[in-house]
């Protein structure tokens, strides 16, 4: 009896690993990927070349570069906290990497379907900070604090303001579930009622991942690289690694939340044979080159600019503009209703 | 004018014109090279590594008259010379410190019969120090290789000399 049990026990584990690495591996390739594209992209931007010389248009460089980092010597400092210093880049990629589990690519594909979907997406990117804090407190060495410092209230503003627009669109929904939020969007894609949304969530999408022009946490003008200077080979390169799973990941969030995720552009001939996760994949593209072409065209903001930007712009006006959607939805009795 | 920049502000209109910029910018050509493989075009003029010709004859045209040693600036040739048994003035030794020198040119422009020349090339860079003191082996050789491209940036640069 016992040992049935236990055989049970085992095939839904490996049951469950071998999805997790279905999950994972395309992660990490794209994120490879994603990297080379966003180099590629501000340097054609800049009317420069960008990498293209290792493997087909420099497609392998991300390869190359981490079997450097891989190779080279993790330096730890003398007055560091070892502890948290090894802990901190391990915190980071980590949380970078699970909130992959709720991702629909489809709406087969989706490692674990929870009725929470949203919610687990929005924690986990919040803990994101705390890698970032424990490598700058770690470190015991005045940039990396700043950079921390900066960082912490960076992304705890602006997180305040995602969690706003998150509520516009849960009103639209009525739903949790991230299946739910995307084929509430069937008929009209949210980025078209909630479109100041959109923006907003954009930017404060770039503050959360600490890109330009918001990268004041590594400003390397005056931090040298922020929370990571002390940090090198593989353990910088884990950072690097879960700093861009995570623009990945709001790439992916905007689009489940504004572009409807894996649904065509038109429910007509020519846009439904393409299969769903072809759309939901172009979509995170499209997203992410916004992202990568922003760091061309803007300067960085001034850390009173950052601050004022988030909490007297964009929290009042979402706030404002979730009263407005509550409203528009109730008058015109156009909540959304679940059979409970 | 207060309310016309707010309103740019709200509609984010110059992000969006640099967006669109941006974007066209990205399917222009580069304005770099691809360096290894494609290689910038160089002025007849151009300064680089140098190099002792000789004559068709295969006889060496430097004629120890040591004016470029003079003139170096830098203080970066030593030439040693002596009579040949045919009466010539040939050199025993012709060592340039590629260390010293400062690529002035103004050991090509000072010599009478166009044996030291700086050809076009820029890609000589060695690992260790002993390798850049050039002697006179090492300077005719370059002008044997180099000897095709040397005589045509001197045909080139004839007319304004």
């Amino acid at each position: 009896m016992e040992l049935i049990i236990d055989m049970e026990y085992f095939n839904i584990l490996s049951n469950e690993v071998y999805k997790i690495l279905f999950v994972l591996i395309p992660v990490l390739l794209s994120v490879a990927f994603i990297v080379w594209l966003d180099r590629r992209i501000w340097g054609l931007a800049q009317k420069r070349k960008g990498p293209n010389v290792v493997g087909p248009f420099g497609l392998l460089q991300t390869v190359a570069d981490a079997l450097k980092y891989i190779l080279k010597e993790i330096i730890i400092p003398a007055s560091a906290n070892k502890q948290i210093f090894i802990l901190a880049p391990i915190v980071t990629m980590t949380l970078a990497l699970i909130a992959w589990a709720v991702i629909p690519l489809s709406e087969e594909l989706i490692l674990s379907d929870i009725n929470v979907g949203i919610l687990y997406l929005f924690a986990v990117s919040s803990l994101g900070v705390y890698g970032i804090v424990m490598g700058g407190w770690a470190s015991n060495s005045k940039y990396p604090f700043l950079g921390a410092i900066r960082s912490a209230a960076q992304m705890v503003s602006y997180e305040v303001s995602i969690g706003i627009i998150i509520i516009n669109v849960l009103l639209c929904t009525g739903s949790l579930n991230l299946k739910e939020i995307v084929l509430a969007q069937k008929d009209l894609w949210f980025v078209i009622p909630l479109f100041p949304m959109f923006v907003i969530f954009f930017i404060s999408a770039l503050a959360e991942t600490n890109r330009p022009p918001f990268d004041l946490p590594e400003a390397e003008a005056e931090l040298v690289s922020g929370y990571q200077t002390e940090y090198s080979g593989m353990m910088y390169a884990m950072f690097w690694l879960g700093e861009y799973a995570n623009i990945l990941l709001m790439c992916a969030m905007g689009s489940i939340l504004f572009l409807g995720g894996w649904l065509p552009l038109f429910d007509i001939y020519p846009f439904n044979v393409i299969p769903a996760p072809v759309w939901m994949v172009s979509k995170i593209l499209f997203l992410f080159f916004l992202f990568s072409i922003v760091k061309v065209i803007v300067p960085r903001y001034r850390y009173d600019q950052l601050m004022r930007l988030g909490w007297k712009v964009f929290l009042p006006f979402s706030i404002f503009y979730v009263v407005l959607t509550a409203s528009v939805l109730f008058y015109f009795d156009l909540l959304p209703t679940r059979n409970f | 004018m207060r309310l016309n920049r707010f309103i740019k502000t709200i509609f984010l209109t110059e992000f969006v014109i640099a967006l669109i910029k941006a974007t066209r910018e990205m399917f222009r050509p580069a304005k770099t090279i691809n360096y290894p493989f494609e290689k910038g075009k160089i002025s007849p003029r151009y300064r680089g590594e140098h190099a002792l010709r000789r004559y068709p004859s295969g006889e060496e045209r430097c004629i120890a008259c040591k004016l470029c040693e003079a003139v170096c600036p830098a203080q970066a040739i030593t030439i040693e010379s002596t009579e040949r048994p045919d009466g010539s003035r040939k050199t025993t030794r012709y060592d340039i410190d590629m260390l010293k020198c400062i690529y002035c040119g103004l050991c090509e422009e000072s010599c009478p019969v166009e044996a030291i020349v700086q050809g076009p090339n820029f890609e000589f860079s060695t690992e260790t120090r002993e390798e850049l003191y050039y002697n006179k082996k090492k300077l005719l050789d370059n002008g044997d290789r180099w000897e095709s491209v040397l005589a045509k940036n001197i045909k080139l640069d004839k007319p304004y000399r």
